[in-house]
């Protein structure tokens, strides 16, 4: 099975939001950047359905250089090779036409992307590749199992959990349950260091979004504190002040 | 020229997320001088469909097929990009819920449109097409401008309000026009969270961290969420040591909430934890740290021990909704 796994290169969690250049840039100094969380979790499915049924995993990146520490990383977990395509991610289109047009080629049977990336949220790039590839999509899924080309998962709706299956070729995204994140071994960054790292150029696509600027939420008012004792008043003030319930 | 809306139901009932979007869509088509198109998929009634008139829909498209009674990305990407051709639709707008977000891509890649979700704002027409989003789960917003002729979005749910928008109904019923080949996903089973609140749907939301010590103090949370009419959450210890179960978990890598009350009970206040609840409209916390960085985020507070103050609390939402029964 040969599986595409796409990674971005995100803000650590704890990352204190930032902009510079009168608020049109998001400051990355200082911060430090990890594989999207999800992204892992996709990864980790991957590994286990390959080391289980044989078939190689391949990662994929549309960024520039500074992403070249998490495509390692990736390595090191234990991907097979790995891609880059030079370009800066514009947004969630952008990405998914640059992994589409290299991957149109190379006939995967799976890709799986995150539900989200943690910086830009928006939560499409997974259902746009499928529609660039005419290939089907399944978003937030929380487990999947492959058997003689039929993927079988469990996936969130509103409301509820849906099991669900569709024949390969498939991109599906990856929800928190979906597997145990890795951690990269010695061995395993040995190794990652050997492992093919190709960097491929961008296709020229137009962008059809620009973001202009950025702004932080207003800082919340003070704090209106209440003592314990008078606690059952707590209600009162969230029926009568706050009126939200 | 039109603004069209999918109309998402379950069960053949439109969701107030749905009824946000139709009135939103209305909004827009008023402000630009076009018609708002509302899109309902599924196995509605005529005469239920025609409820969207009141939240502004112009015109509805009931698009009835039994096998489409439960949503299906595909089939029904297919159809939204099918009849926004046919209504020569410049601005698709979906809500960003689990169907939205599944859907609203690939209608955006079919038309060859410029996609923002979480969009927290009208367009703003006067240079160029500029939303709002929020981005960093939370943390920041952004200003994007969408360049392509047709525009996508899929706004944030709690965010806009329903306005009724009352419209002469003008309703038109019909097939999909699909054949088994658009159908490359196969459902096997759908289990729905019943008799309780959906957490991504509530208004109000009670959740509980790792300061309520174990799974069989979960009543605390459980009573007052009863009182209430909310849905409970959870931080993301809480659903790894599976005192919780993991839809529970909000969160930069968990659910993102935006209710109109998150109410917060022994949870520190952790970056993470902050990304998926901060644009919550009220925010309480309880907490018997008083240097704990939730409060920094919040509008209500108790310095107190949970196990304390719980009771009272649970004792007085019980009483104001004797009152209000
Ligand atoms: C990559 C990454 C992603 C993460 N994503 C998320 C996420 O999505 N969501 C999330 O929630 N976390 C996330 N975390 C974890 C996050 O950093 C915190 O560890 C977590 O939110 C803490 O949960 P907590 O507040 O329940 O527990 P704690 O931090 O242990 O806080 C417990 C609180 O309870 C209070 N308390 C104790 N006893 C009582 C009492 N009797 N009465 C009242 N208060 C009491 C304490 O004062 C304390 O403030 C993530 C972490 C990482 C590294
Ligand atoms: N620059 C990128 N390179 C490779 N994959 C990406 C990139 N950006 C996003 N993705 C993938 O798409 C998923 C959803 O991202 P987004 O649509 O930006 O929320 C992520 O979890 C990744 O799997």
């Amino acid at each position: 099975m040969k599986i595409l796994v796409c990674i971005s290169n995100v803000p650590d969690t704890t990352t204190k939001i930032t902009f510079t250049d009168n608020n049109t840039k998001f400051n990355t100094a200082g911060v430090q950047f990890i594989i999207n969380p999800y992204d892992e979790l996709a990864l980790a499915r991957a590994l286990e359905l390959t080391e289980k049924q044989g078939g190689t995993v391949t990662v994929v990146n549309v960024g520039l250089a500074d992403s070249d520490p998490s495509i390692r990383k990736a390595l090191a977990i234990g991907a097979t090779d790995a891609i880059r395509i030079n370009a800066e991610p514009i947004d969630a289109y952008f990405v998914a036409e640059q992994i589409a047009s290299y991957a149109k080629n190379e006939n995967f049977d799976l890709i799986l992307t995150g539900r989200e990336s943690i910086d830009y949220n928006s939560g499409q790039v997974c259902g746009l590749l499928a529609e660039m590839l005419g290939i089907p999509s399944v978003n937030a899924i929380n487990s999947l199992e492959i058997e003689n080309g039929i993927a079988t998962m469990m996936r969130d709706i509103d409301g509820g959990r849906e099991k669900l299956s569709a024949k390969l070729p498939l991109v599906a995204s990856a929800l928190q349950e979906l597997a145990e994140a890795r951690i990269p071994n010695m061995r395993g960054i040995m190794s990652a260091r050997t492992k093919p790292l190709t960097i491929v150029e961008a296709a020229g696509i137009e962008k059809n979004s620009a973001t202009i600027g950025f702004e932080l939420p207003a800082a919340k008012g003070s704090c209106k504190m209440i003592a314990p004792e008078n606690a059952e008043q707590l209600i009162e003030l969230l029926h009568n002040e706050a009126k939200v319930i | 020229m039109s603004i069209l809306v999918f109309a998402e139901n379950t069960d053949g009932n439109f969701k107030k997320s749905t009824l946000e979007a139709v009135a939103y869509a209305a909004e827009v088509a008023k402000n630009t001088s076009t018609t708002c198109v509302a899109v309902s998929i599924g196995n509605v009634d005529d005469t239920k469909a025609e409820e969207l008139s009141k939240y502004g829909a112009d015109k509805i498209v009931n698009v009835k097929n039994d096998k489409l009674a439960t949503f299906i990305a595909e089939p029904f990407a297919k159809i939204l990009a099918n009849i926004s051709s046919q209504e020569n639709a410049s601005i698709i707008v979906v809500s960003n819920t689990y169907s939205g977000k599944s859907i609203a891509p690939k209608v955006a890649a079919k038309l060859k449109a410029g996609i923002v979700s979480g969009v927290i704002s009208y367009p703003d027409t006067t240079n160029g097409f500029k939303v709002r989003r929020t981005v960093f789960s939370g943390k920041a917003f952004a200003d994007v401008d969408i360049t392509t002729p047709i525009k996508v979005l899929a706004i944030t749910p709690n965010t806009f309000t329903t306005l009724e928008n009352n419209k002469t109904v003008n309703l038109v019923s019909t097939d999909s026009g699909l054949n088994d080949a658009d159908f490359n996903t196969t459902s096997i089973e759908v289990t729905r969270v019943t008799g309780k609140i959906v957490l991504t749907e509530a208004e109000v939301v009670i959740s509980g961290g790792r300061g309520l010590k174990g799974p069989e103090n979960w009543h605390l949370v459980e009573h007052l969420a009863e009182a209430l009419n909310a849905a409970t959450a959870c931080s993301k210890p809480v659903s790894d040591m599976d005192w919780r179960s993991h839809s529970e978990h909000v969160g930069q890598t968990g659910i993102t909430i935006k209710p109109n009350l998150y109410f917060a009970i022994g949870i520190s206040g952790a970056i993470q934890h902050l990304a998926g609840v901060s644009s919550s409209k009220v925010i309480v916390v309880i907490n018997k740290d008083p240097e704990a960085p939730f409060f920094k985020a919040a509008d209500y507070g108790i310095v107190g021990d949970a196990f304390e103050v719980m009771p009272k609390i649970i004792e007085a939402a019980k009483k104001l909704k004797a009152q209000h029964a």
